[in-house]
């Protein structure tokens, strides 16, 4: 008997090995920033360059920075869910603009609407690199101690924003 | 006379051969070209060879998370040539490699690292092949084991001695040989499979004897 069911078992062992395998996304790398303090920068503001804006100023509220970029195809993709999320008053959506041109960055919230609390320009990704972004879309959630909950990578969807982000966000909120 | 538009005549060869020399000449300078084109995208070399050299050490064994399968000094991605920057910079500002890697790590974790420490979360990984080396060299020996016991080899009873030298001498009356092989083979069915061996002997000295 046991002659017949070891293939069996080691197919079994083989096949949940495999399964678990394949359906791992390998650029979803998990972030070590997970629920640890927000890296804190202090950046100009696209459309006031003479206004510069601190992490700090947004301890005490829970908040999304989304990483995005004129350049990137993906954004385009998401920007719509993000207006309507900014529209809705759920949560302040803030921008990090990652290594972007000015004019064209404002070219672009113009075409496709503008979200953002504040975009915040980081022209050569310093930031961007300080927060583990490794492309573009990213969008964080930090909440109100400043510590980021949740990254998404890639584009955000209406799946993981009715699944995840906005049961997260109405977590954090009732949080003190 | 062959048709006009049949290209392999004899006469047609020597043309056939000029236009392949022209193309691959061709293929080979449009191929330089790329190649040249290539080339003026690569990232300037940092001014200082002593940081450059430093910072290649270092990025052989990191891990480019765009391309994933090119080492941070491989790759030409945009991510990478990033995370040169800010090591050079690093160098510059007279950072230890331990200090590098670790703020790498700080931001990006382990999966930065072409050569994971270990830890909870990668004992399967450091183990896992020792593991299954020592699962195969266990069946190994299981099966040795088993197969040693299976071909336990047989006496064999004197008839049969008897019959096998009887059957080696007798080389002339292959008559009378067939016949008794054939009888033998008989004994051996109602003997069951014990017997193997011998049957075995005994019929490829059968197929000798009767060339």
């Amino acid at each position: 008997m046991m002659r017949y069911l070891a293939p069996l078992f080691a197919f079994l062992v083989l096949a949940v090995f495999l399964f678990v395998g394949l359906s791992l996304n390998p650029r979803q790398v998990p972030s070590p920033l997970i629920d640890k303090p927000a890296p804190e920068f202090e950046l100009y503001n696209l459309h006031e360059p003479d206004k510069l804006f601190s992490s700090k100023d947004n301890l005490g509220k829970v908040w999304l920075l989304n990483v995005w970029a004129s350049w990137c195809i993906a954004c385009r993709d998401e920007h719509p869910l993000l207006v309507q999320l900014a529209k809705s008053g759920i949560v302040p959506v803030y921008g990090l603009n990652y290594k972007d041109e000015n004019t064209t960055a404002k070219q672009w919230l113009r075409l496709y609407g503008d979200p953002y609390v504040a975009s915040l320009v980081d022209p050569d990704g310093t930031v961007g690199i300080d927060y583990g972004v490794y492309g573009v879309p990213e969008t964080y959630v930090i909440d109100k101690q400043g510590i980021i909950r949740h990254k998404q990578i890639g584009p955000v969807t209406v799946d993981s924003l009715r699944n995840k982000i906005i049961p997260l966000i109405m977590e954090l909120q009732e949080q003190t | 006379m062959m048709p006009q538009y049949f290209l392999f005549t004899i006469d047609n060869r020597e043309k056939i051969a000029g236009v392949l020399v022209c193309l691959a000449t061709f293929l080979l300078f449009s191929g330089l070209g790329w190649a040249q084109e290539a080339y003026k995208e690569a990232v300037p070399v940092a001014e200082d060879p002593e940081v450059e050299k430093r910072m290649l050490i270092l990025t052989e064994d990191l891990r480019c998370l765009v391309c994933q399968n090119e080492s941070i000094a491989d790759s030409r991605a945009e991510f990478s040539n990033d995370i040169r920057r800010i090591i050079r910079e690093q160098i510059k500002a007279n950072k230890t490699d331990a200090e590098i890697i670790d703020f790498l790590v700080d931001r990006y974790g382990d999966f930065v690292l072409y050569n994971p420490p270990m830890k909870a979360t990668t004992v399967l990984l450091w183990f896992g092949p020792l593991i299954m080396f020592m699962i195969g060299l266990w069946f190994l020996v299981r099966y040795l084991k088993m197969r040693r016991v299976q071909i336990e080899e047989v006496r064999l009873t004197e008839a049969d001695e008897k019959k096998i030298s009887a059957m080696l001498n007798d080389k002339t009356e292959s008559l009378q040989l067939q016949n008794s092989s054939e009888n033998l083979m008989k004994q051996e069915k109602t003997m069951g499979g014990k017997h193997q061996r011998t049957s075995e002997i005994s019929t490829n000295e059968n197929k000798g004897n009767k060339i």
